[in-house]
């Protein structure tokens, strides 16, 4: 309890260093916050493509029933194979109605007999679309097949790169707010090093002496996950509407509270660490 | 209670502080360290806190050897050895209360019984009515007050005043004498570093002079004969009429002394 009044009255008596290291933190927690967000979406987002059928095979007209049961059995038996959807030519008129009908020249021009009946296959893993794919073309009965592996290897390419740019920059960030963290706390342990020096004559133990800053470091990551987490929860929460219609069709957002709330929680573990383990250095330089 | 032996500090520069000083102070005992400047008298008193390590040599206080102290039992060795430093090391920051209030905080001593203890030691060296106050605000002789206050939270077995005179008048030099006496009597043993030769005649305690970091003399008995204790008041007797009005805390103390 002493120690929390003696490291509140540094806080108190030195409010521009306490701002500084409390903005580096929070810049800090920031970019954790903002990309962790880009992660958790991301990886939905790919989740969402992964799930969808991937591979459509498009049959010949002249393929019975029959025909592409077989086919649909045999793919199924690869194991490789989440899911398949037969959709015949009448669903496939259906569905080209739907989504043409504010365009009556294009639904006149086609007709049931002009769409083919297809196969829509999902894998289990994104791995297996080639396999499936060969598989499909070798079949006499397939004319095409179309499947969105290049879209998804973009887009796992760009989050692969996200993840290590926001990796990156956040151990830069850490390291940065570390060492600003060990020099502010260096600095006010100069300031007050005739104080410990009496302290010290005067029967203080070392960690009597320790204990504020110690406290006062981890204070100030505290401060900062809380403003960062705060700053990028609010500005996610208010971007939300226009993400929506971003990605439409998409089910990422709103994101779940319960990921909000896991999020500053080990948010405010990191910062603990992190205050702790800059001040321990401050206090390891300066107080020997 | 406090024994050296044929300890030695030498300093990085290769000039020594003290030089095989050997001493020995009983229980209760009243020492006066004197000598001129550099003699060593306040590097023995930093020895004697574990401020400093010795290069050589023993020093023990209450039987334990301080020399090789752990460092995590050397606030437990501060806390039997009371100090008035010579720069007295009050924090500018703090109220003369909350100086006090320091070293009580530090044991971790509850609020109340620490507040208490620090307004009796306050009223017992005369400055509780200058608790609230900021050092700057204190005269030199109450701060020296404060700092023999501060000294004396812990109620140590040993106090080691350095130079607890210097800077003040005459008259507040044998207050803060006086208050070093009756903390004497009271059982604590005693060592004070100082100049004020006055106050070492008046007195007639054991003395231990320091010159060039060796022992000159060490009179384990009072330093004086009777004839020379009369010479001595009388000359004090004299410079204090020059000054037109005696001291009282002067007069107080060797009113006692003579008493004895």
């Amino acid at each position: 309890m002493k120690s929390i009044k003696t490291m509140w009255k540094h806080v108190r008596r030195s409010p521009y260093q306490a701002l500084a290291a409390i903005l580096i933190m929070s810049l800090t927690f920031l970019s954790i916050s903002f990309f962790s967000f880009v992660i958790f979406g991301s990886s939905r987002v790919i989740s969402y493509f992964e799930s969808k059928p991937q591979v459509t095979a498009f049959f010949k007209e002249d393929a019975t029933q029959e025909n592409i049961d077989g086919l649909a059995d045999a793919v199924k038996q690869s194991g490789k194979v989440a899911s398949v959807k037969f959709v015949s030519k009448q669903e496939a008129l259906e569905l080209y109605k739907r989504q043409n009908q504010d365009d009556p020249l294009l639904l006149d021009l086609v007709t049931e007999d002009i769409l083919p009946a297809s196969l829509e296959i999902a894998t289990t893993r994104i791995e297996d679309l080639n396999d499936v794919s060969t598989q499909l073309q070798q079949s006499p009965f397939v004319s095409e097949v179309v499947y969105q592996k290049d879209v998804v290897d973009t887009l796992s390419s760009w989050i692969g790169a996200l993840r290590k740019i926001g990796f990156v920059l956040t151990i830069l960030l850490a390291t940065v707010s570390v060492f600003i963290m060990v020099i502010i706390i260096g600095f006010k342990i100069s300031q007050k090093k005739d104080e410990i020096e009496v302290m010290r004559l005067l029967s203080a133990t070392k960690w009597y002496v320790r204990w504020p800053f110690l406290l006062e470091g981890i204070f100030y990551g505290v401060i900062g996950a809380l403003i960062g987490w705060v700053i990028s929860t609010g500005t996610l929460l208010y971007a939300t509407p226009l993400l929506e219609s971003f990605l439409k069709g998409i089910p990422l957002l709103p994101v779940s509270p319960l990921f909000l709330i896991v999020l500053l929680v080990a948010e405010l573990v990191l910062a603990v660490i992190l205050g702790a383990f800059s001040s321990f250095l401050a206090v390891l330089r300066y107080l020997k | 209670m406090i024994q050296l032996v044929e300890v030695t500090k030498t300093f990085g520069t290769g000039s020594s502080g003290i030089e095989n000083v050997s001493l020995s102070i009983d229980r209760g005992e009243f020492v006066f360290l004197v000598g001129p400047s550099g003699s060593g008298k306040t590097t023995l008193l930093r020895l004697l806190i574990r401020d400093m390590v010795p290069t050589k040599g023993l020093i023990s206080v209450n039987n334990v050897n301080i020399g090789n102290l752990p460092s995590d039992k050397i606030p437990h060795l501060r806390k039997q050895i009371g100090v008035v430093f010579q720069d007295l090391k009050m924090l500018t920051d703090r109220t003369i209360f909350e100086n006090i209030l320091l070293p009580l905080e530090m044991a971790g001593i509850s609020d109340n019984e620490a507040k208490k203890k620090a307004e009796d030691i306050m009223s017992q060296v005369g400055i509780l009515d200058h608790a609230h106050k900021f050092p700057v605000q204190l005269s030199g002789g109450e701060l020296q007050r404060a700092a023999i206050a501060r000294a004396l939270v812990f109620s140590p077995d040993i106090l080691l005043a350095d130079e607890p005179t210097g800077n003040l008048d005459n008259t507040t030099s044998w207050e803060i004498i006086k208050i070093l006496q009756d903390i004497n009597k009271a059982g604590t043993t005693v060592l004070m570093a100082t100049h004020n030769m006055d106050v070492v005649v008046s007195l007639n305690k054991r003395t231990v002079t320091l010159e060039k970091g060796k022992i000159a003399q060490d009179t384990k008995k009072p330093v004086k004969s009777e004839k020379e204790e009369k010479e001595g008041k009388e000359h004090s007797e004299k410079k204090h009429h020059e000054e037109k009005k005696e001291p009282e805390g002067e007069a107080e103390v060797k009113k006692e002394e003579e008493s004895k």
